[in-house]
């Protein structure tokens, strides 16, 4: 690991555009991908929905976990933030499909900066205990305020406006998913330039060494902080997508679980790669679908399994696995992409 | 009067009860440096093999006990020999990963094996009748746990602060590959922790089954309580764990009796205002 960001910037040195080029064809493969899912799934557009929404979720504990190197295990509490936050302006008359978006990103974006300000000042253990704390007392207070949230029966009947005045959210839920697999493939892109800008570069040297990012000169906690309210309106986004998509919030957006599976999927992708938040979400919830349909506990152990050889077999996930397995100019370095 | 009484006997023996789950995982995560999730799922591996044996062979309540400390000692060696001891020093992430891959497959093994249901263990006659201690009365099995509590705790002090085992024990947690040079066999000593560790997880698990009911889910369930209560208490001082479960035994119990609909509100509530004012903990060293 402490090697990818090196080697990234070593194999990016001598051809510029070749990174460019790769990511827009990775970009058309994500549009391909979603339309063909479109296409061949249409009894299941919901499911892949849901897909979407938890991709971005995913997404945003990688800029934090992969990227910034915070482990973390309360992004759930972001996720719900949003969804809350675009469930209850929708209640009560806004019913705009893109201000509820945004809506829900600045309201994931203020949770992050709550849960970054409280996070950031502890490491390692205590820092994971306060995520788990953070997303836990969200939890509790959603369940509290259920004159605004609905308690734990959720929060019901979100009537979402047209899209553009136009696109109804029909009951097959295509306007639904082809609006967000747009949000998607429109956050993905943004994210890239993100991560690749100066900021993100100086997000992963926190990664390997927040010291001597210190002693060069650079502040490290508003850099955390940053990256923090950015995965929050990512975060946020997700949920607002969940919500509008299936009209309803429960309290399961804002739980441990839902952290926790989202870390999984991270991690079997690969962390520290955008490709690797997408794949991992894909995957896992294509088998917890087929899966956990038969029996949910044969679900539980077939992820404790796989994350144990994830864990001991392929640190780097599903992506670092393919760098390692096709040929590619990182082989001179031992493999070690 | 009573009311504050009763609070102060129910969240007295809830601690107890966490506290000797979580000495185990402190243990663990102190001296042995790694952050084991899934040290709920072995109390609740114990707590299946105790209600099997009390429930369904209808074995006494003290051999019940012994057979689910041993069973799940037994069940826990070969996971720390294959899976644990690779993780020994990796960052957090990787441990935390590992543990909840573990979690998952002991909730999908044991739940495939018992079947989804809620696992009583039968008390004996004279720890379910109430006892008179003067002032009050209490059931006999609140007593049973703070005994338990309290002795556990002597115990472990004992050992790790009085015997020679517990010199090596520290030593090697002070600096392995210098009590390595100096002949102390590092690998028995962490395998004898470890399993000290799960014994105790297995103890808790069914002496504390009244307060925290054995269910499909109780590793996931709990995880979360076990792993704040440590991190509250410091890693691997026994003090700080013993004040941890008393501190948030009693916001929990507290907050349940006068403010039922809050939930764990509270509980979470104090867990953030302390860690962010002691980032390790009461008693944690300094790592």
């Amino acid at each position: 690991m402490p090697t990818m960001a090196q080697t990234e910037k070593l194999a990016a040195a001598p051809i510029p555009g070749s990174r460019a080029v790769r990511d827009v064809v990775g970009v058309i493969l994500i549009i391909a991908a979603g339309l063909a899912g479109f296409w061949l799934f249409p009894d299941n557009l919901a499911l892949l929905t849901r897909v979407i929404a938890v991709a971005l979720l995913v997404l945003s504990i990688d800029l934090v976990v992969g990227y910034c190197g915070v482990a973390t295990l309360g992004q759930a509490a972001l996720f719900g933030a949003g969804a809350y936050a675009a469930g209850i302006a929708c209640v009560n008359g806004v019913t705009e499909p893109l201000t509820l978006i945004l809506i829900g990103a600045v309201a994931g974006a203020v949770a992050g900066l709550l849960m970054g300000t409280i996070m950031l000042r502890a490491h390692g253990l205590a820092q994971l205990v306060l995520s788990i704390a953070i997303v836990q007392l969200f939890h509790e207070a959603a369940n509290k305020a259920s004159a605004y949230t609905g308690g734990s029966d959720g929060l019901a009947g979100l009537m979402v406006g047209p899209l553009f005045g136009v696109f109804e959210f029909d009951l097959w839920g295509q306007t639904a998913y082809l609006f967000g697999l747009a949000l998607l493939v429109v956050i993905f892109i943004v994210l890239k330039f993100v991560v690749s800008s100066p900021f993100g570069m100086l997000c992963r040297g926190i990664k390997e060494d927040p010291i001597r990012i210190g002693a060069m000169g650079a502040f490290v906690f508003p850099v955390l902080l940053k990256m923090f309210v950015i995965s929050g309106a990512v975060a946020g986004i997700g949920g607002a997508l969940a919500a509008i998509s299936t009209q309803v919030v429960g309290l399961d957006s804002l739980s441990f679980e839902l952290s926790a599976n989202a870390l999984v999927m991270l991690v079997l992708g690969g962390l520290g790669s955008l490709y690797g938040a997408l794949v991992g979400t894909v995957i896992f919830m294509g088998f917890e679908h087929v899966v956990s349909a038969i029996n949910p506990f044969h679900w539980m152990t077939m992820v404790g399994a796989l994350l144990i050889a994830v864990v001991l077999a392929a640190p780097g996930g599903l992506s670092g696995l393919a760098d390692r397995v096709l040929p590619s100019r990182q082989r001179n370095r031992g493999g070690r992409a | 009067m009573q009311t504050i009484l009763s609070i102060g006997i129910d969240a007295f023996a809830y601690g107890m009860a966490l506290f000797i789950i979580c000495i185990g995982l402190s243990l663990t995560m102190g001296l042995m440096r790694v952050v084991n999730l899934a040290h709920g799922a072995f109390a609740m591996i114990a707590g299946y093999i105790a209600s099997y044996a009390a429930r369904d062979l209808g074995l006494g309540y003290a051999i019940a006990i012994f057979l689910a400390i041993i069973g799940t000692i037994i069940l826990s060696i070969p996971l720390e020999r294959f899976l644990f001891r690779r993780i020994y020093g990796s960052s957090e992430l990787t441990q935390v990963l590992m543990t909840i891959g573990i979690t998952f497959c002991v909730i999908g093994i044991t739940n495939y094996f018992f079947g989804p249901t809620l696992k009583t263990i039968p008390l004996p006659e004279s720890l379910a009748q109430p006892v008179d201690v003067g002032f009050k009365t209490i059931a006999a099995h609140r007593l049973f746990v703070m005994t338990c509590g309290l002795v556990v705790a002597a115990g472990l002090w004992y050992l790790i602060e009085r015997t020679a085992f517990g010199i090596r024990l520290r030593a090697t947690v002070d600096n392995a590959a210098m009590a390595d040079a100096l002949g102390v066999r590092t690998q028995v000593v962490y395998a004898v922790s470890f399993a000290i560790a799960i014994g105790l997880a297995a103890f808790g698990g069914v002496v504390g089954a009244e307060f925290l009911p054995i269910e499909p889910y109780y590793a996931l369930r709990y995880m979360v309580t076990f792993l704040v209560v440590v991190s509250v208490g410091g890693a691997g001082s026994i003090l700080g764990a013993v004040i941890a479960c008393l501190v948030l035994g009693a916001v929990d119990t507290t907050g349940r009796y006068l403010m039922p609909e809050f939930g764990n509100f509270f509980f979470y509530a104090a867990v953030i205002a302390i860690v962010c004012i002691f980032p390790r903990g009461f008693f944690g060293k300094a790592q």
